[in-house]
């Protein structure tokens, strides 16, 4: 194998979601002071691509849509051992949907040059949707599978893969190009000592703005995104029920009561 | 309402099946899709792939399909994404319709995508409601930031507009007799057949009831503490013939299996009663229970969220409420079976 490419996504820090509120007005979430992490998914992601590395010498290429300010956060996976990387970031690519986002993601990985390869998560903390990686594949004109927990490169360049479903796993044998996104099943991602974080730093970061992709406009940001929010909203709390407290004797003689009352009992 | 100029909207519904086998995603969407078109004047298709599945469509039709639009072909057989998606493709761009859904099964969340990429075209994901405005026009609820912000999807351009919606948001329900019409149509020379082997398939048979279609559930949480505790949610489960549900922490430590989990990124539930344990409340979780008829939340703090979904909010600790609660559920049997003993021997005497 020669080349393999990661896609990674910086997103909210989960353990900060609490601060995020919604502005009642403007109907915009307002995530000010919120620090980013990259995907977990995309770390198991990043992980398989180095197994993959070291089994076959390949180069690990990491692929990101994102602010400039990714930067910091893709100094992080070139030091778990990605060999370089490209930062996708431009005003225009601002508001795109899962769609924009392969779009522009594909013709990232495109410009990269041949791979073997294109591993992503399997979903986003934050987007969650799911769809960017069988989108990206379509636009590569590659197939992809989802779902990834095992996957193994056999000596002759051809790949074992175990895709979990609902209630059990399909074992699969595919050719390269192709697209996979991961679970967190498929492995454990290493972790990088600061020696390693000083010697990325001088691995590269290519910025490539959509001068360099040379995406029709129409394609991409809002504009390339068919989707469009018609509202936002807050979930109302739909109950607010009885209250019992006190000896453990009384409150279950109140739920025997109510289960009783229910007909489960 | 409904401006008559406008052509009646006809609503698509991928029909999942495997080894000949509807999944319930698909019967519960041509419901819902057959209750949008109530209102819109609109039709429902289910469109059904694979090998020898035209015994499938009269339970399709039952579920709201107006009609079946079958592709029987022996490459279809088993789902493989590329040929599934390339005939899709190719009977979206002939017919044309206005709509398109999926369940959001590991089959629909990875086909959906590659099909709304390919015709150019807008996809809202997981979505947990769905509506129509007052041109028939689909409208997608999905949860947004932990579901604690919900956003309605609008497909604004291409078409047609596509969702993938979490299984059990809708309720299925069979009428016999329904009348549907069933198109067979072959799969056609431009049949993508790259990607993978299929080299086999194991199928794990599910432990314990499953939450779908549960009429009870039992949901642990993260406040449960350790595996030996766990124990009581599954016997009190057990106790009320209810199936075992969580949230994902159990999942993580392996205290319950990954199909337990109920949530945003577990499944939706909307069983006659739930009773969550040590269960803190996030949104997370909320999104896929709150549906339920009746909920009984147990948790130590009383400030939990989890209390703002509940009908009976029990404060206390579970350590000492649920050993005592299925001491006195064991005993209540316990008389009842005694009562029933001596009153068949009375009987039989
Ligand atoms: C993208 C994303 C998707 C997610 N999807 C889901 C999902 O689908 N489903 C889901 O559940 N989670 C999901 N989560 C996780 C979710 O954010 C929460 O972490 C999780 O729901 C919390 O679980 P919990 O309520 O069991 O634990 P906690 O929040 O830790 O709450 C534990 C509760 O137990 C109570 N407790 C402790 N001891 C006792 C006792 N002795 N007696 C009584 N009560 C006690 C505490 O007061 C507390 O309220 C997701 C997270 C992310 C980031
Ligand atoms: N902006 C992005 N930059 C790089 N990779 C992305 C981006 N968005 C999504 N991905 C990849 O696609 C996967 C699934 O994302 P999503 O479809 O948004 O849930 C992620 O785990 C990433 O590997």
């Amino acid at each position: 194998m020669k080349r393999i490419v990661v896609c990674v996504k910086p997103v909210p820090d989960p353990k900060e979601w609490h601060k995020l509120s919604l502005n009642p007005v403007t109907k915009t979430l307002v995530r000010e002071g919120i620090a980013s992490v990259i995907n977990p998914l995309d770390r198991h992601a990043l992980e398989a691509a180095l197994a993959l590395k070291d089994a076959t010498g390949a180069e690990v290429v990491l692929v990101s849509m994102a602010p400039p300010g990714a930067r910091t956060l893709l100094m992080e996976a070139l030091a778990m051992g990605a060999d370089r990387a490209c930062l996708l970031s431009d005003r225009a690519f601002a508001g795109s949907d899962s769609l924009a986002t392969a779009r522009i993601l594909a013709a990232g990985v495109r410009r990269i040059g041949p791979f073997d390869v294109v591993l992503c998560g399997n979903s986003t903390l934050d987007g969650s949707t799911a769809q960017v990686p069988s989108q990206v594949a379509e636009f590569l004109g590659i197939p992809n599978v989802m779902h990834v927990e095992f996957l193994e490169c056999d000596p002759a360049g051809s790949l074992r893969l175990v895709q979990a479903i609902e209630h059990g796993k399909v074992h699969l044998e595919a050719e390269p190009p192709i697209l996979l996104s991961v679970t967190k099943q498929v492995n454990k991602p290493r972790f990088c000592s600061f020696l390693e974080l000083l010697k990325a730093e001088k691995k590269d970061i290519a910025v490539w703005t959509n001068a360099d992709l040379a995406l029709d406009g129409s394609q991409i940001g809002l504009a390339g995104s068919p989707t469009a929010m018609a509202d936002l909203f807050v979930r109302q709390k739909r109950r607010s029920g009885t209250r019992v407290t006190g000896e453990p004797e009384i409150v279950v003689q109140a739920l025997l009561n109510k289960l009783h009352q229910l007909g489960t009992i | 309402m409904i401006d008559p100029s406008v052509k009646k909207p006809v609503y698509w519904v991928f029909a999942e099946q495997r080894q000949g086998r509807l999944h319930d995603a698909g019967l519960e969407l041509v419901g819902a899709a057959a209750a949008i078109a109530g209102q819109t004047s609109g039709s429902v298709t289910a469109v059904l792939l694979g090998q020898d599945v035209g015994g499938l469509a009269e339970d399709l039709v039952c579920h709201g399909a107006d009609r079946v639009l079958a592709v029987d072909d022996p490459r279809l057989a088993l789902y493989r994404l590329l040929p599934y998606a390339s005939v899709l493709k190719r009977l979206c761009l002939r017919e044309d319709p206005d709509a398109f859904l999926f369940g959001a099964t590991s089959l629909g969340v990875e086909l959906a995508p590659r099909v709304a990429a390919m015709l150019n075209t807008g996809l809202s994901a997981h979505c947990i409601d769905l509506k129509a405005d007052e041109k028939g026009r689909l409208l997608q609820v999905v949860p947004g930031w932990g579901g604690g912000v919900l956003a309605t999807i609008r497909c604004e351009k291409g078409r047609p507009s596509m969702a993938t919606v979490m299984p059990g948001v809708f309720q299925k329900k069979r009428t016999e007799g329904r009348q549907g019409e069933v198109v067979t149509v072959p799969a056609g020379d431009d049949i993508d057949l790259a990607g993978p082997r299929i080299l086999k398939i194991e199928m794990q048979e599910p432990k314990g009831i499953p939450l779908e279609g549960a009429d009870v559930v039992v949901a642990g949480g993260w406040g449960i503490g350790n595996a030996e505790d766990w124990k009581l949610i599954e016997e009190l489960a057990d106790l009320l013939c209810g199936a075992v549900g969580a949230t994902r922490p159990p999942v993580d430590e392996g205290w319950a299996a990954e199909d337990r989990m109920i949530g945003q990124s577990g499944r939706i539930v909307k069983p006659r009663v739930y009773i969550g344990v040590g269960i803190s409340g996030t949104m997370h979780h909320v999104v896929g229970m709150d549906g339920s008829e009746y909920v009984i939340a147990v948790n130590k703090d009383e400030k939990a969220a989890i209390f703002e979904t509940a009908d009976l909010a029990v404060v206390g600790d579970f350590r000492k409420i649920l050993p005592l609660l299925i001491r006195e559920i064991r005993a209540k049997h316990a008389r009842e079976c005694r009562i029933k003993d001596e009153e068949g021997r009375r009987n039989n005497g």
